[in-house]
């Protein structure tokens, strides 16, 4: 039986120090899966960074990565997700012409009805921004695009927080803290 | 009190120190010049702490390091320059990896203004190191060394140990520190060496071998690694299970354990190959199902039910489907299984490897050690070592028929007792890896079995074993050949012997020339009064064997094949 690849995200956690990304990054390439989207920031807890990585993979596969990047010495936690098991987000950037967007009319009902911000208005460009899954920034991205009217785009990475209460590796620091002393 | 301020490089020596080092293989150079400063005063006079070991190569130095650390059980050291004395180190690193070796290598560094500058000698080595070490590391500050050596060899020993790289630049080998006392790292909040095993996987770990009517337990370094040897004696015998042992854990149960079937893999033991696909549960401890062991993995072992016991979480389920992982260190894990163990009698099963071992010794090994006519061959040359030897010699090999042969037909008494490059199947690996042996077990045998081509691969550490006088019993198996690879082009690749016909210099000259003790066996009638004579010298010693030029390593599972597909003859 053939396997389907699923559409999965992994939430790594690690220190804050230099390399990780590559080292990361290095686990994905050497299976050659590809990357979807791509995200680093700060966690909850001081010192602690935050990978959100999405990717195309089977199932047995995602384990494997998550396995092998979990082993890096300055890797907290490694875990994988499918997207009911998440809260997303992700946000478009649009830059429109002026010109266009006071020419018609249609344009801006587009923005309202895909629920997008306009966040800067001067008079030669537009700037609206919509945070949302990848679906919506896209489909507005085309809907707007149809207008002639996009100077630039852009789609920012997955961001992700599991639907638990704490952050992931909370209490796996709580446990290494009390077994060191 | 004052504060005492030191250099980094002054540091160094001093963590070390603490950290129990007491031999250091090295090479100079530009980068590393404050470190060898250092040395200077720490290997003479009141200061002495280490022996230096000036190896040719720096890859020799990694391959020394390692050779010690698979030896002594301890950590192996290597300092090495920046640039191409960092590079020269990479295969060494990527073997250790390979083969969960402790050794930590440190390399200088151009001073940090410099660093991606594309300076002299500049190589980005923490950038090139990483997907081959375990952890690897730029010390850019002098107050940092105590705490950056101290957890290195935290890191390169615990759990599955592995090679760590210290990247270390000039001015922080210059710079003042306060010097506060060694650092003692005991753990790393974001790395968990020893998992805590989970009760339910023992449970039924023990419970499915309890049931077992055709138990096989698969042994690997695992074992020598976390010194479970008694442990593991205790499990296979309560339970009564016949044991295969991979090429680096031959010597994590002795040869002459009733239990022990042999090795396991391409070149391993035809019985337990054929028995491997007939097991119901199949014990796998500390081994990772390399695909040397597993053949095509998906034939392999089919019918029987896998409990794999590793301390690596990302071995399980990695090669082969484990129907029962258990992770954690195998002296806690095997224990607690045994605990839970019914004495088990399984004769029929035992005996019936038998059929298949003598099919074996008719013949392959009978023939393989015991020759009448023709040429010399390496199964002989290496039975004749092994009994003068009695099982108690430490055996190096380089890699290719000498490797296989040599770990086939070798005795194994005592634990760490073979120093082999499995993982990464290193060609010149040997020789210095040998020299290392003889400081990490300074009261043993250190018996090293090559090729002519693996000899001189790194043939230039002749000049560390003349200058240390490093009692290396160098067997030298001469065929003329590259002949592992003439073996598989005979085999598989039309007979086109492409560059593997090898032109040899006279190297009894070259022994000469280092002043090592030579002999050159060519008659059989003289291979054990010679072996003998190089076993009773005293220092390095060079024994030649002209061995048959085009002499095949049987039995053999043929790459991409089903492991009991093995052949025991060849059959063209
Ligand atoms: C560094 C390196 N290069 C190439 C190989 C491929 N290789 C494996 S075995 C072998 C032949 C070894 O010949 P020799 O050292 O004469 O030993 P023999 O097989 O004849 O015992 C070669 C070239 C290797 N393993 N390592």
């Amino acid at each position: 039986m053939e396997q389907e690849k699923k559409f999965y995200t992994l939430l790594v956690y690690s220190e804050n120090i230099a390399g990780i990304l590559n080292q990361i990054t290095a686990v994905f390439t050497r299976r050659q899966v590809n990357i979807e989207s791509l995200n680093v920031s700060a966690s909850s807890i001081e010192g602690v960074h935050k990978y959100t990585i999405t990717a195309w993979c089977y199932d047995d596969q995602v384990v494997k990565i998550v396995n092998q990047i979990e082993k890096k010495i300055d890797v907290i936690k490694a875990t994988y997700f499918t997207d009911d098991q998440l809260f997303i987000r992700e946000t478009g950037l649009y830059k429109l012409s002026t010109d266009e967007v006071m020419q018609n009319s249609e344009i801006s009902r587009i923005v309202r009805h895909y629920d997008a911000q306009i966040t800067e208005v001067n008079p030669t460009y537009v700037i609206v921004m919509k945070s949302g899954n990848t679906e919506d920034i896209m489909n507005l991205f085309n809907a707007l695009n149809e207008f002639n009217c996009v100077l630039q785009y852009t789609r920012s990475g997955r961001i992700a927080v599991t639907r638990s209460t704490q952050e992931q590796v909370s209490e796996f620091l709580e446990q290494r803290e009390k077994a060191e002393r | 009190m004052d504060k005492e301020m030191i250099t980094g490089s002054e540091s160094l020596m001093r963590a070390l120190k603490a950290e129990g080092v007491e031999t250091i293989f090295g090479y100079p150079g530009g980068s590393i010049m404050p470190v060898y400063d250092s040395l200077y005063e720490y290997t003479r006079g009141e200061k002495k702490a280490f022996h230096h070991v000036l190896v040719r190569h720096e890859q020799g130095a990694v391959h020394a390091a390692q050779g010690f650390a698979r030896t002594s059980g301890k950590v192996g050291v290597a300092v090495v320059t920046s640039g191409p004395g960092a590079t020269n180190t990479l295969t060494g690193i990527a073997d250790a990896m390979l083969d969960s070796t402790p050794i930590v290598v440190i390399a200088g560094q151009v001073g940090i203004s410099a660093l991606g500058t594309d300076a002299f000698q500049e190589v980005d080595l923490v950038g090139v190191s990483q997907p081959i070490s375990k952890w690897s590391y730029q010390i850019r500050h002098a107050d940092d060394v105590a705490w950056a050596v101290s957890r290195a060899f935290y890191i390169a020993r615990s759990g599955r140990p592995g090679p760590v790289v210290l990247d270390f630049p000039k001015n922080a080998q210059t710079h003042l520190c306060e010097w506060t006392g060694p650092e003692h790292v005991k753990s790393v909040r974001s790395y968990v060496p020893y998992p805590t095993p989970s009760k339910s996987s023992i449970s039924e770990a023990a419970k499915l071998i309890n049931s077992a009517k055709r138990p096989l337990a698969l042994v690997g370094q695992g074992v020598e690694l976390a010194d479970a040897h008694q442990e593991l004696i205790e499990l296979i015998e309560k339970a009564d299970i016949p044991v295969g042992r991979t090429l680096l854990g031959l010597s994590a149960l002795s040869s002459r354990h009733p239990l022990n079937k042999g090795m396991l893999g391409m070149h391993g033991q035809y019985a337990l190959n054929m028995k491997t696909q007939e097991a119901d549960v199949i014990i796998a401890i500390g081994m990772r199902f390399s695909d040397r062991v597993t053949g095509l993995p998906s034939t392999y072992a089919r019918q029987a039910k896998i409990i794999h016991l590793d301390i690596d979480k990302a071995e399980i389920n990695k090669c082969i489907h484990a129907d029962i992982p258990v992770i954690g260190d195998c002296k806690v894990t095997m224990p607690a299984i045994t605990k839970l163990l019914n004495k088990n009698d399984h004769t029929e099963w035992k005996k019936s490897f038998d059929s298949y071992f003598e099919m074996e010794k008719e013949q392959v090994i009978g023939p393989a050690i015991h020759p009448k006519e023709g040429p010399l061959l390496m199964g002989e040359v290496v039975n004749a070592v092994a009994e003068a030897t009695k099982g108690d010699a430490v055996l190096v090999t380089d890699v290719g028929q000498n490797q296989m042969l040599s770990s086939r037909y070798f005795h194994y008494n005592k634990k760490r007792s073979i120093v082999t490059s499995g993982g990464l199947g290193t060609m010149g690996f040997g020789m210095p890896a040998a020299i290392g042996a003889t400081f990490g077990a300074p009261d043993r045998t250190i018996c090293m079995f090559c090729g002519d081509g693996g000899f001189q691969m790194n043939i230039q550490e002749l000049g560390t074993i003349m200058e240390q006088q490093a009692p290396v019993k160098m067997i030298l198996m001469n065929n003329n050949y590259l002949g592992n690879v003439r073996q598989w082009q005979d085999m598989f690749w039309n007979g086109h012997r492409s560059f593997t016909p090898m032109m040899n210099p006279k190297y009894n000259l070259i022994a000469n020339a280092y002043n090592i003790p030579y002999e050159l066996v060519v008659d059989r009638k003289e291979l054990s009064s010679k072996v003998d004579k190089m076993l009773a010298s005293k220092g390095p010693f060079i024994l030649e064997c002209a061995i048959k030029e085009d002499a095949d390593v049987m039995p053999m599972v043929a790459p991409g094949k089903t492991i009991d597909e093995m052949m025991l003859k060849f059959n063209s």
